[in-house]
C-alpha cells in the first residue's frame, strides 16, 4: 500500500490557525498518503499539537481547507462528522482513559455506541484489541492502576475498537522510558504494516522518528509553517537549512548554549549555526 | 470501513459440502466491524452445531478484512478444531495472514488478572457501611482536630498563612455569593410574613407578623439557609479545588517543597469563611426582615414605623450573640468538611465528582445536627 503514488487519505490546504491576536500558524499544506506513518515535528510550541487537534476537527482553523477521507472537517457537517469520527482514532498524551472505567469498558464504549454487535462479541473484541497492545488479562483493571507505557498502550487499544483506517498519536513516546517508547514504536510499526493503517504522529523524539516515520514535516515557530517535508534520514545527512539540520542532529541553536558547551568541553560536534535564516 | 462504500461488497459465507462428508466454508466479500453485525448468528451456528466431516475455511475470495473480522474467522476455526480435531484455513492472502498472525487467539480465552467485585449480601453490605461511616467519623474529627490547633498557631505567628488567599477567598465566598443570598432571603421573607399573615390576620393579629418573622430569621432560618447556600456554593468548590490539585500531584509538590499543605490550602478558606459567613448570614436577616416589611405595609396595613419598633421590641442581643456563635460553627464546619473531602481524593476525575457531593451532603447533614444541639442549650440557658 505504501507506494509513492498512493491516493492522499488526509489533505490540508492554506491552514491557518491564530488564537485572538496570536499567530500560531499560517499557509500549512500537505497531504498524508493512505498506509503511511507521518510524523509531525517540531520544536516545543511550535503549534505541533494545534495542528493535530484541527486535523481531528478539535480546533476550527481562521481560513484553509482540512479533508479527511474526502471529507470537509471545517464544515463541521454533523452526519459527515460522524463518519469521520468513526473512521478515526486518536491517542492522546496521557491516554486519556475514563478513570471510572475498567479498560474493557472504556474499549466498549466506541463499540456499544457505534455497531449493535451482542455483548459477547464486544467481549471478545475487547479481549482481541488488549491482546493487540500486550495487555492481556488487563480487562478488570482501572487506569489508575497502570504504568503511564501500559495506560498509553490501553489507550490506542481504545482508539483502534472500530478498526479506523486513520489513527492520529498526539506525543505517543513522551514520559515513558525508552523501553516502553521504543516497544510502544514497534507496536505502532508493526499495526500499520498488519492493518495498513494511516498514522499521523505528533513527537520530537528523534529515535522514534528515524525508526517509524514514513515522511515528516516540520513546523518552526519563527517562520510559523512548514520548513522541511520529506524523509527523515534524508534530512538528518542532506539538510541545508540549519535549524533543520539542527533539530536532526540534536544540536544547539542558541549563541549562549553553544559558549556554554564550549565552556563545559562536552564532547559535541557544534557547527557555526547561520542566524537569521 | 477502511474502503469506500462503492468497494464493499456485502460479505456473505458459503458452504460446500462435498460427497465424502467433508464441508469447505468460503469467505466472499470484505469482512469488516460493522459486517459482523450481519454474521454474527450465522459464525456461531457454524462454530457449535456439531459437524461430523472434516472442516476448512477458504479465504480466496476474501477482500479485505479488519482486526474484528480476523478474529472472528479464527474464533470460527478454534472452535471447529475443538470438536473435530483440525481446520486448515486455506488460500489467505500475504496481507490476509499477517493479520491472522497477529491476533494471538489462546489470548482471547485467558482469565483476567484481577476478578471484578462480585456482589455482596446485604448484612455484609450494611457492616461495611457502618465501619465505612465509623472510619469517616473518626477522619473528619482528626482533621477537625489538626485545623483547630492550626488556628492556634496563626494566633501566634500570622506570617503561616498566606492572607492574599484568604481574602481571595472572602471574595469568592462573600461577595459573589450575595446576589443569591439577597433573593432567596428576601424571598422567604415574602412568604413566611405573607403565609403567617393569612392565620394572624383571623385574630386580628397582624402586628405580630413582624415579631414572627423577625424571631425566626434570626435565631433559625438566617443561619441554617445561609450555610446552606454557602455549602452548596462554596463548600463543593473548596472539595473540587483540592481534590483536583490532589489528583495532579499539587498537593504532593507543595509538600515536597516543604509547605504544609494544610497551611496552604485549608487555613485560608477556613479563616475567610469564619469571616464571611456570620456577615452573609447577618446581611441575609436583614433582607428577610425587609422582605416582612414589604408585606406588612401593602398587604397588612401597618406602618413601616410600627413593624420596625415590634422587630426592634421583640429581639434581644442574647438572639444575635447565639445566632453569631452558631454561624462560627457552621462556617468552620462547611469549610472544614469541605477541605478534608478534597485531601480524601484518590484517583481522577470522577473522584472529585464524589468528593463534592460528598462535601455537600456531609456539610448540610453536620449543619442540622449542630442546629438541633443549639437548639436544645439555647432553650435551657437561662438569660
Amino acid at each position: 500500500m505504501k507506494t509513492a503514488d498512493a491516493e492522499p487519505i488526509i489533505i490540508v490546504e492554506h491552514l491557518r490557525a491564530e488564537f485572538g491576536d496570536n499567530l500560531i500558524f499560517r499557509d500549512v499544506s500537505f497531504q498524508v498518503k493512505r498506509g503511511e506513518i507521518f510524523v509531525i515535528l517540531g520544536g516545543s510550541g511550535c503549534g505541533k499539537t494545534t495542528l493535530l487537534k484541527h486535523l481531528i476537527g478539535l480546533y476550527r482553523p481562521t481560513a484553509g481547507k482540512v479533508l479527511v477521507n474526502g471529507v470537509d472537517i471545517v464544515a463541521q457537517d454533523p452526519s459527515e462528522m460522524e463518519q469521520v469520527r468513526k473512521g478515526t482514532g486518536m491517542l492522546f498524551q496521557a491516554g486519556a482513559l475514563f478513570g471510572s472505567m475498567t479498560l474493557a469498558e472504556n474499549i466498549a464504549v466506541p463499540l456499544q455506541q457505534y455497531t449493535n454487535l451482542p455483548a459477547k462479541i464486544i467481549d471478545l473484541i475487547v479481549r482481541m484489541k488488549l491482546s493487540l497492545v500486550n495487555l492481556t488479562g488487563y480487562e478488570n483493571h482501572l487506569p489508575e492502576e497502570l504504568s503511564g507505557g501500559m495506560k498509553k498502550r490501553a489507550g490506542l487499544a481504545r482508539a483502534m475498537a472500530l478498526d479506523p483506517p486513520i489513527l492520529f498519536f498526539d506525543e505517543p513516546s513522551a514520559g515513558l522510558d525508552p523501553v516502553s517508547a521504543v516497544e510502544l514504536d514497534l507496536l505502532i510499526k508493526g499495526l500499520n504494516a498488519a492493518l495498513g493503517t494511516t498514522m499521523v504522529i505528533v513527537t520530537h523524539e528523534l529515535q522514534s522518528i528515524y525508526l517509524i516515520a514514513d515522511r515528516i514535516i516540520m513546523l518552526d515557530k519563527e517562520t510559523k509553517g512548514i520548513i522541511a517535508e520529506g524523509d527523515p534520514r534524508e534530512l538528518r545527512d542532506h539538510a541545508t537549512e540549519p535549524k533543520v539540520s539542527n533539530f536532526f542532529n540534536r544540536k544547539p541553536a542558541g549563541e549562549e548554549y553553544i559558549r556554554l558547551a564550549q565552556k563545559l568541553r562536552l564532547e559535541m560536534t557544534l557547527v557555526e549555526t547561520r542566524r537569521g535564516g | 470501513m477502511t474502503t469506500s462504500p462503492d468497494r464493499v461488497r456485502r460479505f456473505h459465507l458459503q458452504i460446500d459440502e462435498s460427497a465424502d462428508g467433508s464441508r469447505r466454508i468460503r469467505f466472499r466479500g470484505s469482512l469488516v466491524l460493522l459486517e459482523l453485525e450481519h454474521v454474527t448468528a450465522q459464525l456461531q451456528v457454524l462454530g457449535e452445531r456439531p459437524f461430523a466431516g472434516h472442516t476448512s475455511l477458504d479465504l480466496q475470495d476474501l477482500e479485505y478484512v479488519d482486526s474484528a473480522g480476523a478474529m472472528a474467522i479464527l474464533d470460527l476455526a478454534e472452535k471447529i478444531k475443538a470438536q473435530s480435531g483440525s481446520c486448515p484455513i486455506d488460500h489467505a492472502s500475504p496481507t490476509v495472514q499477517g493479520l491472522l498472525n497477529l491476533i494471538d487467539i489462546q489470548a482471547l480465552n485467558q482469565p483476567p488478572l484481577i476478578g471484578i467485585g462480585g456482589q455482596q449480601d446485604f448484612i455484609t453490605r450494611l457492616g461495611d457501611g457502618f465501619l465505612e461511616f465509623l472510619r469517616d467519623s473518626s477522619q473528619v474529627i482528626i482533621f477537625l482536630g489538626e485545623i483547630i490547633i492550626d488556628l492556634l498557631a496563626v494566633c501566634i505567628r500570622p506570617r503561616i498563612v498566606r492572607w492574599g488567599d484568604v481574602i481571595l477567598t472572602m471574595k469568592r465566598t462573600g461577595v459573589e455569593g450575595l446576589p443569591i443570598i439577597s433573593l432567596i432571603a428576601l424571598l422567604l421573607g415574602l412568604i413566611i410574613a405573607f403565609m403567617s399573615s393569612l392565620q394572624l390576620r383571623q385574630f386580628g393579629a397582624n402586628i405580630f407578623v413582624a415579631s414572627l418573622l423577625a424571631i425566626a430569621m434570626v435565631r433559625e432560618l438566617g443561619p441554617i439557609m445561609t450555610a446552606i447556600l454557602v455549602a452548596g456554593r462554596s463548600g463543593s468548590a473548596f472539595a473540587a479545588e483540592i481534590g483536583t490539585m490532589k489528583v495532579n500531584e499539587e498537593v504532593d509538590a507543595l509538600t515536597v517543597m516543604g509547605l504544609n499543605p494544610m497551611h496552604f490550602l485549608t487555613l485560608p478558606k477556613v479563616i475567610a469563611s469564619l469571616i464571611v459567613v456570620p456577615l452573609l448570614t447577618m446581611y441575609a436577616n436583614l433582607l428577610g426582615i425587609i422582605g416582612g416589611l414589604i408585606v406588612g405595609v401593602t398587604l397588612l396595613d401597618l406602618t413601616a414605623y410600627s413593624y420596625i419598633q415590634e422587630t426592634r421590641n421583640i429581639l434581644t442581643v442574647f438572639d444575635f450573640v447565639s445566632s453569631y456563635i452558631k454561624t462560627l460553627v457552621f462556617a468552620f464546619l462547611i469549610a472544614a468538611i469541605g477541605c478534608q473531602r478534597g485531601f480524601q481524593v484518590r484517583g481522577g476525575a470522577a473522584a472529585v465528582g464524589q468528593a463534592t457531593t460528598s462535601a455537600v451532603v456531609a456539610a448540610i447533614f453536620m449543619i442540622i445536627v449542630v442546629d438541633s444541639i443549639f437548639a436544645i442549650i439555647l432553650t435551657y440557658i437561662p438569660r
